[in-house]
């Protein structure tokens, strides 16, 4: 065990402060109670392990740390991520991962909507459900899901790669469902095991852009 | 921004909590609307005694006199409660130039403009016991910062609405609802929200119904509270941008706009927590 920060007597921002400078490898933070911002912005490889539910933006801009949560997490946890890895062994709520630069995210329980919204590079994995609108504006990285997913999923997706293993309830714009072929099978068993997650990668079916939105085909005659 | 709680209680030994547990849960959302707070409760007989009627009241007279009337002051808000049916106790305070702001057999309603700590001991929201409550946290975006826009909006007997979002097309449907007859005390787009809540009521649907129809019609962002004399509804609109979280366990059923506003509930850890989907209505009756 680590240093313990105890959040029923110290403030968010006295642990923050900690864990941009700090003086231990690892941290265990208790009674976080859904306080926002809880192990955000970190850039030293240290791991962190909150005991509880946290808030908004838990674990946001993480870069090279590895954050656990044993709990859930409320909106936007892994928010703009650069690197490293965040777990939340319960349920995440909207916009798990937004715009995420790189790293890995899982979530053991299921995502609310917007999950991956403006993804950009991040690898997210989740073991349920995640809700409607996910992956909208995807730009890059891997969205694994093992449950089912929400309606309009991957609406206005451009690059990233979705894997879906239940049902989808539909698809947004421009998102369409593709071949699975053994590199694809390859990359959903490799995020799998780095998830520490059970499954046979081909139960799963991909899903990406038709990339219909990319140029305009209206106006351009002249 | 705004924050929502609210508290609906099935275990009866829970009900001299109600109070208690409410001003936590609102104590958590000040951040989310620090301008104004407004307060309902449901059951409290200390307020309105079994068999009367409360109403509340802001800009009340000083001198306003209702026989063998129960009138308590509370900042911004005066409650009134009488031996007497709903319809008699407004009457009877109609013409003080006082506006109704509640009313009801089994409700109290509290509003104010401040800071919601300060407001909640000008409540007494501590001392208030009942088997179902609500409060609000408001940052005024669509009017002006005054106790008569501050939430909730009661026009029903026993019903309440919060909302924290705002409707786009609260105009058309104000204009509509005026045309049926309905009278506005405000420019508040919530309250076009609570007469249709409530004239669906009146017509005879329950709160699903009248709730689903409001996503019928409303455009706007949305997460409402909804609540009267037997029920207690959470519903969004069809984006679900503003936030909305529900716990429920044996004993109780609670929803807020945050997790931490439900994190000192007795038996949180135990209790099921879930995100209302869009457009779907999750509602209880007693």
């Amino acid at each position: 065990m680590g240093a313990v920060i105890d959040l029923a007597s110290s403030t968010v921002r006295e642990l923050n402060s900690e864990l941009h400078a700090p003086s231990a490898d690892a941290y265990e933070v208790l009674n976080p109670r859904g306080a926002h911002a809880v192990a955000a912005g970190l850039h030293h490889p240290i791991a962190v392990d909150v005991r509880g539910h946290a808030g908004y933006y838990c674990a946001g801009m993480n870069q090279l740390a590895e954050v656990t949560v044993h709990g859930s997490v409320g909106t936007g946890v892994a928010e703009n991520m650069m690197s490293g890895v965040v777990r939340v062994r319960g349920d995440a709520s909207q916009s798990a991962g937004a715009t995420a630069h790189g790293g890995l995210l899982v979530i053991e329980g299921s995502a609310s909507m917007r999950c991956g919204i403006s993804m950009k590079g991040v690898d997210l994995v989740v073991g349920g459900d995640i809700g409607p609108m996910s992956a909208f504006m995807a730009q890059a990285g891997r969205l694994v899901v093992c449950g089912d997913a929400g309606e309009s999923l991957g609406d206005s997706i451009y690059e990233a790669r979705i894997y879906v293993r239940g049902a989808v309830a539909s698809l947004g714009a421009d998102c369409v469902e593709k071949p699975m072929a053994d590199e694809h099978r390859a990359e959903v068993a490799e995020l799998l095991a780095a998830a520490g997650l059970d499954h046979d990668p081909a139960s799963f079916r991909r899903y990406g852009s038709a990339r219909r939105l990319y140029h305009f085909t209206a106006g351009n005659e002249y | 921004m705004c924050g929502i709680v609210g508290l609906h209680l099935r275990d009866p030994e829970l009900h001299p909590r109600l109070g208690v547990l409410l001003e936590t849960m609102l104590g958590h959302m000040c951040e989310r609307g620090p301008d104004s707070a407004g307060v309902a409760v449901y059951g409290d007989r200390r307020r309105c005694p079994e068999g009367w009627a409360a109403v509340s009241l802001l800009d009340a007279p000083p001198d306003l006199a209702v026989p063998d009337a129960l009138v308590t002051v509370a900042g911004d808000t005066t409650v009134v409660a009488a031996p007497l049916t709903v319809d008699e106790l407004v009457a009877a305070v109609r013409g003080s130039g006082a506006l109704v702001v509640g009313s009801g057999t089994d409700l109290t309603v509290y509003k104010g403009t401040g800071h919601p700590r300060d407001l909640a001991r000008t409540y007494d929201l501590a001392g208030a016991q009942g088997w179902q409550g609500l409060a609000h946290t408001r940052m005024a975006t669509e009017s002006a910062v005054t106790a008569s826009g501050c939430h909730p909006f009661s026009v029903g007997p026993d019903q309440c609405l919060v909302h924290n979002g705002s409707f786009a097309n609260h105009a058309t449907i104000r204009r509509e609802l005026e045309a049926d007859g309905v009278v506005f005390d405000s420019e508040n787009d919530s309250e076009v929200g609570a007469r249709f809540v409530a004239s669906r009521l009146a017509a005879g649907d329950d709160l699903d119904k009248a709730l689903r129809l409001l996503c019928e019609r409303f455009d706007g962002f949305y997460t409402l509270l909804v609540t009267s004399a037997d029920g207690f509804a959470v519903v969004r609109d069809a984006i679900a941008c503003k936030p909305a979280i529900i716990a429920e366990t044996d004993a109780w059923v609670a929803m807020a706009s945050e997790f931490r506003a439900l994190a000192e509930l007795p038996g949180i850890d135990r209790a099921r927590i879930w995100e209302p989907e869009p457009e779907r209505v999750h509602a209880w009756v007693r």
